[in-house]
C-alpha cells in the first residue's frame, strides 16, 4: 500500500510538473516603437584563443544518415572562422526595454527548423513568444523532435521521413530551448524564445544586426552553446547605428 | 519440475538481458527515441519494421521487444506454477512475478510519456532488480539441489543475518547507482580513485554527494562481501552449496568495482556503463542466492 501511495504521489508530482505553463499576458503598455527614429545594433562575435577542434560525428547508426552526410562528419556545434568569427551565436537585448512598449506577435514569418542530412538546420534560431515554429523532416529516416525547455512545455513527437510539418508555439520567453533527436543523439538545435524582436543569430562571418531599436540603454547579451554567455551595456541614441562586438573565450 | 526449472533459468537469463538492454537505453540516451507508448511511431509493438530500428530506436524498441518476451514468459510461468507446483507460496510468487512485470511495463511507459522523470525512472530500475531477484529465487526453489537436499542444510543464524545485510546493502547500492544515473551525476566526480585530486571532494553539490555516496557504498559492499565470504570459508568450508557461490560473489564484486572505475575513466562509455549495470544485478543475484541457501533449513518442505 505504501509503495502504491509513493507511486501515486510520484505520478501526481509528474502530472503537476508537466502541466502547461499559463499563456503569457499581453506585455507592455501599448506604446509602439517609432521606426523612423529607431536605431540599430550591429557588430561581430569573435573568439580569442585556439578554438576547439570539432567533434567527429559518427552517422553509422543509421544508413540513411550515412547516405545523406557520409559515415562521419564534423560537428557544427563550434563554427569558428580563421579570423575568429563565431557562427551561431545568439545575440539579444536581455534587459532595458521600456515596459511601455508593446510588440505585436508576428504570425508571419513562420520560423522553420528542418532536419536535413541528420542535422537540424539551422542549428540556432530565434523566435518570438506566440510565433509559429514549423519543424520539417527532409531526411529519408525517422526523427523524434524533442524540445527540452526549462520554462516552456516539453514535448517529444515522432516525425517519419517526409512526414507533415510539426507546428509549435512557445508561451514564455526562454534562452535557450534545446531541441534534440534521441534517434540520432548528435542532432541538436537551440531556439531562443523572446518577447521582443531585438535578437539575431550570427552568420558565418560572426556578424549580426538588430534593427529598429528605440533609443535607450540596454543590456546586450550573447549566448553560444560551447563558449557560454556574455553581456555588455550599450546606449543607443535616436537613429544611431551602433557598432558593438563580443569576444568569447573558452 | 525439471522443465519448470529449466524454463526459469531461461527467464533469469532473459531478465538479465532485459536489464542490460535497459542499461543501453539509458547509457545511449535513447529513452525518448520512441516518443509514443505503447505504440512505436504509431505501429503496434510487433509490427514496427525492423528496417526502421536505427539509432536510438534500436535500443529503445529493442528493449520493449525483449520486455514483451519476458512478459510472455512470466505469464507462462504463473500459469505453469499454478498448475504444477504443489507449494501454495510458490504459486503466489508466480502471481507476484506477473504483477511485478505488468507494473514494470507501466512504469516503462510512464517514463516515455512523462519525458523520463527521475522518480519513475529510478522506480523502473529498482523494480527491474526486484523482478530479477524473484526469477532467481524461483529458479532456486525449483532446483534439484533445493528440493532434494543430500545432507542436512546449514543452520547458522549469524550467517543468515550477515547475508541478509549484504543483500540489502547491494540492493541499496544499486538504487543509489540508479539515482546517480537518472539525475546525471555519473561523472560528477570526474577522476578515480581520488575525487578532484583529493580523498574527499573539496566541493560539495547534491550530485557530487550522490556520486561520492555511491563510491562509499561500493567500499562498504566490498568489505561486507569479503567478510561474509571469509566467514563461509572458515566456518562452512565443506559445504560446496555455499562455498561455490561465495567465490563467485568475490569474482563478481571484483569485476563490478573495476567496471565502476572504468565507467568514470572512460567518460561513461555506453557498453562499459551497461556491463556495470548488468554486473550489479549479478552481484545482487548471487548475494540473494547465498542468502536463500542459508535460509534453506527454515523451509518446512521443498
Amino acid at each position: 500500500m505504501k509503495s502504491l501511495s509513493c507511486l501515486l504521489l510520484s505520478l501526481a508530482l509528474v502530472a503537476a510538473c508537466s502541466s502547461p505553463p499559463p499563456a503569457p499576458a499581453p506585455a507592455g503598455g501599448g506604446k509602439k516603437v517609432d521606426a523612423a527614429s529607431a536605431g540599430s545594433l550591429a557588430g561581430r562575435v569573435t573568439f580569442t584563443g585556439t578554438p576547439p577542434k570539432p567533434d567527429l560525428l559518427r552517422m553509422t547508426a543509421d544508413p540513411a544518415c550515412v547516405q545523406a552526410a557520409g559515415a562521419t562528419a564534423p560537428s557544427d556545434a563550434v563554427l569558428v572562422g580563421t579570423d575568429g568569427s563565431v557562427q551561431n551565436a545568439f545575440v539579444y537585448i536581455k534587459d532595458g526595454i521600456d515596459p511601455a512598449f508593446s510588440f505585436d506577435t508576428p504570425v508571419t514569418p513562420v520560423v522553420l527548423l528542418d532536419q536535413k542530412g541528420c542535422r537540424y538546420v539551422p542549428r540556432v534560431v530565434g523566435i518570438r513568444v506566440g510565433q509559429p515554429l514549423e519543424v520539417f523532416n527532409s531526411d529519408d529516416t525517422l526523427h523524434n523532435v524533442h524540445a527540452m525547455p526549462m520554462a516552456n512545455q516539453e514535448f517529444n513527437r515522432g516525425q517519419p521521413a517526409k512526414a507533415p510539418k510539426l507546428a509549435h508555439t512557445f508561451t514564455v520567453p526562454e534562452v535557450m530551448v534545446r531541441f534534440k533527436c534521441n534517434v540520432h543523439g548528435w542532432m541538436t538545435a537551440h531556439v531562443g524564445v523572446m518577447t521582443h524582436p531585438y535578437f539575431a543569430v550570427t552568420g558565418a562571418d560572426g556578424s549580426f544586426e538588430i534593427k529598429g531599436v528605440p533609443a535607450g540603454t540596454y543590456t546586450l547579451a550573447v549566448w553560444h552553446e560551447e563558449f557560454g554567455n556574455g553581456i555588455q551595456t550599450v546606449t543607443i541614441a535616436d537613429r544611431e547605428a551602433k557598432t558593438v562586438g563580443f569576444t568569447l573565450k573558452q | 519440475m525439471l522443465w519448470l526449472h529449466r524454463y526459469l533459468r531461461l527467464l533469469v537469463v532473459c531478465t538479465l538481458l532485459l536489464i542490460a538492454a535497459g542499461g543501453m537505453v539509458t547509457s545511449t540516451h535513447s529513452g525518448l527515441a520512441v516518443p509514443d507508448w505503447p505504440t512505436t511511431y504509431g505501429y503496434s509493438m510487433f509490427t514496427f519494421p525492423a528496417s526502421k530500428m536505427v539509432g536510438g530506436i534500436f535500443y529503445e524498441h529493442g528493449h520493449r521487444l525483449i520486455a514483451s518476451g519476458v512478459g510472455f514468459l512470466t505469464i507462462g510461468l504463473a500459469v505453469w506454477l499454478w498448475r504444477a507446483d504443489a507449494r501454495r507460496w510458490m504459486r503466489r510468487l508466480g502471481i507476484i512475478a506477473l504483477a511485478a512485470v505488468i507494473v514494470q511495463g507501466i512504469l516503462g511507459g510512464l517514463t516515455v510519456r512523462y519525458f523520463l522523470p527521475a522518480p519513475i525512472s529510478i522506480g523502473h530500475a529498482g523494480l527491474a532488480q526486484l523482478f530479477f531477484c524473484l526469477t532467481v529465487s524461483l529458479a532456486l526453489f525449483t532446483s534439484r539441489s533445493w528440493l532434494v537436499a543430500a545432507t542436512p542444510a546449514v543452520d547458522d543464524a549469524r550467517l543468515r543475518h550477515r547475508m541478509v545485510l549484504l543483500t540489502a546493502l547491494v540492493y541499496g547500492q544499486i538504487l543509489l547507482g540508479a539515482t546517480m544515473r537518472h539525475v546525471g551525476a555519473g561523472l560528477a566526480i570526474p577522476d578515480f580513485p581520488l575525487a578532484f585530486g583529493h580523498v574527499l571532494p573539496p566541493v560539495w553539490t547534491p550530485q557530487i554527494a550522490l556520486h561520492f555516496a555511491h563510491r562509499v557504498g561500493a567500499m562498504i559492499v566490498t568489505i561486507v562481501a569479503l567478510v561474509n565470504v571469509g566467514y563461509i570459508w572458515t566456518r562452512h568450508r565443506g559445504r560446496p552449496e555455499l562455498v561455490r557461490p561465495a567465490w563467485m560473489l568475490v569474482l563478481a564484486v571484483a569485476i563490478q568495482v573495476s567496471l565502476g572505475a572504468a565507467v568514470v575513466l572512460s567518460g561513461k562509455q555506453p557498453i562499459i556503463n551497461t556491463l556495470h549495470v548488468a554486473t550489479g544485478a549479478t552481484v545482487l543475484a548471487i548475494s540473494l542466492f547465498l542468502t536463500l541457501r542459508t535460509f534453506r533449513v527454515r523451509f518446512a518442505m521443498g
